[in-house]
């Protein structure tokens, strides 16, 4: 008996080993893109990959034979999205903005994790809706928007502007955009 | 005619999705080299927790079901309570 428990911890361990070393820079990219920080300092992106990774290792007996990926990017963009919630929902002086070099800058949090989700997960829509526990339509025109927004960087710039010339910062935006 | 239209709207749009995706896929972060032992150390605190959690439960559980027991075998609640109002009607 205790022999079987032995040799099944050192199975799971095997396993959970082998799952991190394939998984880890996936999920790492997955989560840096989501909170916009630049690949060298990500220590958002870091924690959210530990925690997910924890979780995964502590439900790995109860998983019923699907793949532990899924559970960890599931627990991922939860996480992330209940962190958009308090973080972004409240005083807005306390978020840091985003990397200016980061590909998804321009996005809304929010933006971002269907984007990621759709995207570069390839989530379905349908998925993605049950996910955040949005309706499917409304996941759809968001992610169209943000499509459209890092296309077309310019239509979003004008805020981001240095001055109050609107046009003008968007013709330079459209101008330093190939 | 639509469905021509709508066909371009199509590649149009993965064409799109896919300038999209090569632009998330442009940098990729270094992953750091102690992943594994801390997510294996963080698991397994979780792991603890949960047992810890489950424990006191349980414990808070059998502790109500014993102070029950004892409090019904004392003050036994399904005996009807003498009356307090109408005096016993005897000797008529």
């Amino acid at each position: 008996m205790r022999d079987r428990r032995l040799s099944h911890g050192a199975r799971r361990a095997r396993e959970f080993e082998a799952f991190v070393a394939g998984a880890a820079g996936r999920l790492l990219h997955t989560a840096t893109l989501l909170t916009a920080e630049p690949p060298d300092a990500n220590p958002r992106a870091r924690r959210l990959l530990a925690l997910s990774l924890a979780h995964t290792y502590a439900d790995w007996d109860r998983r019923s034979g699907e793949d532990p990926y899924d559970d960890a990017r599931q627990y991922l963009a939860t996480r992330f999205a209940r962190a958009i919630w308090y973080r972004y929902g409240g005083a807005p002086g306390r978020v840091r903005p985003p990397d200016p070099r980061h590909p998804l800058a321009e996005l809304t949090p929010q933006e971002r994790l269907i984007v990621v989700l759709r995207l570069y997960e390839g989530v379905a829509e349908e998925q993605a809706a049950a996910l955040l526990g949005l309706p499917a339509e409304r996941v759809r025109a968001i992610c169209a928007r943000a499509v459209s927004t890092l296309l077309h960087p310019a239509h979003r710039a004008a805020p981001r502007g240095a001055g109050g010339t609107g046009p003008v910062s968007g013709a330079g935006a459209k101008a330093a955009t190939p | 005619m639509g469905s021509a239209a709508s066909g371009r709207g199509a590649v149009n749009r993965a064409e799109r999705e896919g300038a999209v995706r090569r632009l998330m896929e442009r940098v990729s972060p270094p992953v750091p080299l102690d992943v594994y032992p801390e997510a294996v150390r963080r698991g397994e605190r979780l792991l603890r927790r949960r047992r810890l959690a489950r424990r006191v439960l349980w414990l808070l559980a059998c502790a109500a079901v014993v102070a029950f027991t004892v409090w019904a075998a004392r003050t036994h609640p399904w005996v009807e309570p003498p009356s307090q109002t109408t005096p016993p009607l005897d000797g008529w």
